[in-house]
């Protein structure tokens, strides 16, 4: 067994989490070990995806603007699909690109993102190493004092749990119990390239700027949706669903997103294109209420989506700016705290002034809003119903708006109490 | 190239993995597994690693396996025994991400 190292702190996994907190300690002039099982950072890493940008600003001011992201968000877009019919909705806001300040979204693609991310935390001073998973944490009398990796043991002040989705670090320290299948959503995408002019034509783009588009009506019934991020010179195309819901339907995960694949509103925008990728994650779908109960124990804090921190509207996601902000708030609290005994307190209070648990809790509606069971197939089918009648013209005495949509209501199984309770309940959930 | 659907091992085909030829990160108990009636890792498995052969016995191979967790939550009965990540270096390589 080699010779112990004493850090101020050891961070596992060298995700945003990871390097956000790592690049603040190291500028605070801390000793900080960032360790990353992958060969290199962000190579175990997937995501949608797009990033927030306030929450590397909030880092270091400027960081955005040399960081490795891929397209700046301006069209922001809404698909409801149903059969071979689509309805879209484009959101088209300039000022999300605008000159003097960080645009507020960048579509990004994390093995370039998180290695970036990591090199800035390693130009401040931490020391990364990668290839290296730690199994286990080392306890002595009730407080976490370092990690074990194959036969090293390395010792810290504190020991910070970034390791992701399925944490085990936090679980070992029984921090955390294990997540439960109905929490989560499993993630499955295909990166698939394109010209980068093919791209900007596609979907009314200028050079640069990107487009970020959620899909409803794409699942099977089963609760979820899918996603196409643009960018530089290929585009996400993805899928989250509920694996509770989909190991009862039966259709393989992977066969679902070959059928979005094919879709008649989905195709043309790929078409031409060559797969390059093919990734898996799961995503915490919980929100606010999932978040653990103790984010924290004697010399050890839980950050980034191993704390449950993502958010979810279904008409946005939001999960990297979080892990991000998580980060810095445990280097602020690891920082100004000198009390070991009130890190974990710090740290609590620091989540709440960086606005990141306030933000969770004011949305943590959106749950029960995304429960509703007809949101995945029989809303995107009634509206598009509605459509289809408004745009037919054949020669027919038009029917009257309204009993058109009570005969369509009728149709769909649905009735207008059901609409109307539907209703209510979004409305209190939101 | 036209955009035409693909199996899973054909995607699985464009990734880059440095299987751990000498510990598999997931092991099953195929007598579990047979007994389980559900088996909901057919189906969630975004690489469909996990197939019944013609005896209904599940055949599993590690190697192309995306690391996403999924089989390990919804285990039901668990035939999973053994699920950690690979050891460092070991496993997908996502070069995009």
């Amino acid at each position: 067994m080699s010779e112990a190292e004493k850090f101020d702190a050891i961070i596992i996994g060298a995700g945003p989490a990871g390097a956000s907190c790592a690049y603040t300690l190291a500028k605070a002039g801390k000793e900080v070990l960032l360790i990353e099982r992958a060969d290199a950072p962000g190579s175990k890493n997937m995501t949608g995806g797009r990033l927030y940008t306030y929450a590397l600003e909030m880092v270091d001011r400027g960081l955005s603007a040399e960081a490795a992201l891929e397209r700046k968000v301006t069209h922001e877009q809404i698909m409801l699909l149903s059969g071979d019919r689509a309805i879209s909705i484009d959101y088209h806001e300039p000022s999300f690109n605008a000159t003097g300040r960080a645009p507020q979204s960048y579509t990004v693609l994390r093995a370039g993102f998180d290695q970036w991310f990591a090199g800035k935390a390693e130009e401040m001073g931490a020391m990364v190493v990668c290839g290296v998973k730690v199994d286990d944490l080392i306890e002595k009398d009730g407080r976490i004092t370092g990690v074990i990796a194959g036969e090293d043991q390395m010792l810290a002040d504190v020991v910070i749990a970034a390791d992701g989705v399925n944490s085990f670090i936090a679980q070992k320290a029984g921090l955390i119990k294990d997540i439960s299948a109905h929490s989560v959503g499993v993630g499955v995408k295909e990166v698939i390239e394109l010209p980068s002019k093919v791209i900007e034509e596609r979907f009314h783009l200028r050079e640069d700027e990107g487009c970020a588009l959620m899909i409803l009506g794409c699942t099977e019934r089963i609760h979820g949706g899918g996603f196409l991020y643009t960018n530089r010179e290929s585009v996400s195309l993805g899928m989250v669903v509920n694996p509770e819901e989909a190991a009862k339907h039966g259709k393989s995960v992977h066969a679902i997103l070959q059928d979005l694949k094919m879709h008649p509103a989905v195709l043309p925008l790929i078409e031409g294109g060559e797969t390059i990728e093919y990734g898996a994650h799961l995503v915490c779908e919980e929100g606010y209420r999932g978040i653990p109960q103790k984010l924290y124990g004697e010399g050890l804090l839980v950050i980034g989506e191993a704390a449950g921190f993502v958010i979810n509207t279904g008409y946005s996601i939001r999960g990297i700016d979080l892990a991000v902000l998580s980060g810095l708030a445990a280097a602020k609290a690891i920082t100004d705290e000198t009390d070991p005994a009130k890190l974990g307190a710090a740290y609590m209070k620091e989540l709440n002034h960086i606005k990141l648990l306030p933000s969770m809790q004011s949305v943590d509606g959106y749950k029960d809003l995304l429960d509703i069971p007809r949101l995945y197939a029989d809303y995107p089918n009634l509206a598009a119903d509605i459509f289809g009648q408004l745009y037919t013209v054949n020669g027919q005495v038009p029917l009257s708006m309204k009993k058109i949509i009570e005969s369509l209501i009728r149709k769909n199984g649905l009735s207008i109490w059901q609409l109307f309770k539907d209703g209510l309940r979004g409305a209190k959930s939101i | 190239m036209s955009i035409e659907k693909m199996t899973a091992p054909e995607l699985l085909g464009l990734n880059r993995f440095n299987v751990d030829e000498e510990k598999p990160h997931i092991i099953l108990n195929k007598a579990i597994c047979f007994q389980c009636k559900e088996k909901p890792c057919l189906v969630v498995c975004p690489a469909t690693l996990y197939t019944l052969d013609k005896a209904g016995e599940i055949c599993f191979d590690y190697a192309g396996c995306l690391e996403c967790g999924t089989c390990r939550v919804m285990c039901r009965n668990k035939g999973i025994v053994h699920w950690s990540y690979p050891r460092g270096t070991f496993g997908i390589s996502f070069r995009h991400g």
